[in-house]
């Protein structure tokens, strides 16, 4: 799949563009001047250490952080303080996290049409027939009426996953979404997120599945104390990584 | 290599008779191990000393009849001060011929809070009801429209008084205690600040001198010739009060919702209130349920208080007939009944709570 990215100088503009940005929490740098563009329907995977920023700069992009310095412009409209913009920008942006994160006093179907019914005032029986396609999508129909404490950690990450697809997103935000997961439950929610990105879904990827990124990805950063260290293509990054700490970083998650 | 035949007589071998049935239980959770078998023993032996005697007392001894003849000599419980003066507890000074008018308000209660048992009926027609029903109970016993006589509130008390000083308590303090913990767990520095101010001055009085003031201090502020009825100087004194206390249970409850839901709820676009209404509220009350239950029915009981305001409510008719000459000398029987109606309420109260925490369990 990876043979066919976007074509560089496409005449739309990027989705995304992250210019000069830079975050603190308190005194600690967090994210040190990052530049970012994402053209529609790019995957881009991105990797390192832990601790080296990269949940804090996914979040950046629907400001679930906010940064201090520099610019995020997502899909033509600036992060600004304006408060509007920020919810404008969230209902365009599907996130998923580590931990799933679903409500747990509403059923399986109520998670999927909450966001639709109350952000998008789509009408309830709209919602529910939206819902159920998606569901149908990650395969769990069947399970619509249940709660989510009553699935798997597999199937409540699909669940997740359509939940954010069911604001019909721009982009997607994944963080991290396997590895919370017992080893033979990560294969069906990268089936889920393979399926996606055959569809052309612009989608940005903090996993450390290496597998998915050599499939997926057309482009993979590597991050390292708050900067981006080194971003290229799959192949050129898994086979010829250029700095040692990218080198290093391989051999330890490679083994 | 051994291999396993399964014979399908070890499927009938039965547990030990000593652990399971009639003798199990017995031994399980009576006499399990020395300490616990004195115990047992102790409180059965008390049990045969103090029980006999009540009954005999309470029941077989008692005398029932409203004329409170043979109570005097009698050996056992003079209930008739309680047949005789029934209607002046329940009612208290409210005129004779209309008590029809406290006691339907009563059974639209009892009626709206037994439909409200079943989830099935929350709707938001169950909240209009609420609404209409309680309107409907203040108007009548008023009175004043449909050629109903006014009864002004200084002639209301006994029950009803004590019914309406709960219910508006409780479904006044409820909301504002949830709106002071929003505050004090919000991010604005003034709304926060005021909100703690509130909870620790409210929670460093008691609850008798609010009341004190509503009925001493307050009026001196208000300008001359303008009085607030005493009932609703008492009953805002039972809401703030109240209120202070749910604020802090309801603050343990927001704690314990993760930021994750937070952020979830954030990411699909939801602003504060959609979040706050939809997510973070209906998992942190229901977090709460066993607390927020204790503070009503301790908030239900403290209306008693009210006394030392001269309202009459239930405490206060049943102490004004033991003043009476004629029934001097049988507070235990007339205690024993205020007992039991306080009792059925804060049971209907905790029992209710019990169901609904059970029914509101999606297991995660
Ligand atoms: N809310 C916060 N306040 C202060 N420091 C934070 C906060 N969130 C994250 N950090 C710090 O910022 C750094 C980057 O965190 P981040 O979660 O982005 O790392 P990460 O690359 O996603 O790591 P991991 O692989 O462990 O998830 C870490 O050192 C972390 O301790
Ligand atoms: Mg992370």
């Amino acid at each position: 799949m990876s043979d066919n990215p976007p074509e560089s100088g496409h005449p739309e503009a990027p989705i995304i563009e992250i210019a000069g940005m830079h975050k603190w929490f308190g005194d600690f740098h967090v994210l040190q001047d990052i530049h970012l563009k994402v053209a529609r329907g790019e995957r881009i995977v991105i990797c390192g250490p832990s601790g080296s920023g990269k949940s804090t700069l996914i979040r950046c992009i629907n400001r679930l952080e906010m940064h201090q310095r520099g610019r995020i412009i997502v899909d033509g409209i600036e992060l600004t303080n304006d408060i509007k913009n920020i919810e404008k920008i969230r209902a365009e942006v599907g996130m998923v996290f580590q931990h799933f994160n679903l409500f747990p006093h509403l059923t399986i179907l109520e998670n999927l049409t909450l966001g639709p019914i109350w952000v998008r005032k789509v009408p309830k029986k709209e919602a529910e027939e939206t819902a159920m396609y998606y569901l149908e999508k990650v395969h769990i129909a069947e399970q619509a009426r249940k709660y989510p404490g009553q699935l798997s950690g597999g199937q409540q990450q699909r669940v997740a996953i359509a939940r954010s697809l069911c604001m019909k997103p721009n982009v997607m935000l994944f963080d991290e979404p396997t590895s919370a997961l017992d080893p033979e439950m990560v294969k069906e929610v990268l089936d889920v997120m393979i399926s996606l990105a055959r569809e052309g879904m612009t989608m940005l990827v903090v996993t450390h599945e290496m597998g998915f990124a050599k499939s997926v990805a057309h482009r993979v950063l590597f991050m390292d104390y708050g900067r981006i260290v080194e971003e290229n293509t799959p192949a050129e990054f898994f086979n010829h990584p250029q700095h040692e700490r990218t080198k290093l970083f391989l051999s330890q998650i490679l083994h | 290599m051994t291999v396993h035949v399964y014979d399908s007589r070890t499927a009938e071998i039965k547990p030990p008779v000593t652990s399971v049935g009639v003798l199990g239980w017995i031994r399980k959770n009576l006499f399990d191990g020395w300490f616990n078998s004195v115990l047992t023993v102790l409180v059965l032996a008390l049990l045969v000393k103090m029980v006999p005697p009540f009954v005999r007392w309470a029941l077989l001894d008692s005398h029932w009849l409203p004329s409170g003849s043979g109570c005097q000599d009698a050996q056992g419980a003079c209930w008739s001060i309680v047949t005789a003066n029934l209607r002046f507890i329940i009612f208290g000074f409210y005129p004779h011929d209309l008590q029809w008018r406290p006691l339907l308000a009563m059974i639209i209660l009892v009626a709206l809070l037994f439909y409200s048992r079943n989830r099935k009926h929350w709707r938001y027609a169950l909240g209009w009801s609420w609404l209409a029903g309680l309107a409907v109970m203040g108007l009548l016993l008023r009175g004043g429209f449909f050629g109903m006589a006014v009864v002004e509130s200084t002639q209301w008390g006994g029950l009803p008084l004590t019914l309406l000083l709960a219910v508006f308590g409780l479904t006044g303090a409820y909301p504002l205690g949830v709106l002071l913990a929003l505050g004090r767990a919000s991010r604005m520095r003034a709304v926060k600040t005021l909100c703690i101010l509130y909870i620790e001055m409210i929670r460093g009085v008691p609850l008798i001198s609010l009341l004190f003031m509503s009925s001493v201090v307050f009026p001196l502020f208000l300008p001359e010739g303008v009085t607030v009825n005493k009932i609703l100087r008492a009953q805002a004194a039972i809401i703030l009060f109240t209120a202070a206390y749910i604020a802090e249970v309801v603050r343990g409850g927001l704690q314990a919702i993760a930021r994750g839901q937070y952020e979830a709820a954030e990411s699909l676009g939801l602003n504060y209130y959609q979040t706050m209404r939809l997510i973070v509220l209906p998992q942190a009350l229901k977090i709460v349920i066993p607390p927020s239950v204790s503070i009503l029915i301790s908030a239900f009981k403290d209306t008693s208080l009210v006394v030392i305001i001269a309202l009459y409510d239930l405490l206060k008719t049943t102490k004004s007939v033991l003043a009476d000459p004629r029934w001097m000398g049988f507070s235990a029987e007339a205690y024993i009944f205020l007992a039991l109606i306080y009792f059925c309420c804060c049971y209907f109260m905790s029992n209710y709570s019990r169901r609904l925490e059970r029914e509101l369990d999606t297991g995660l």
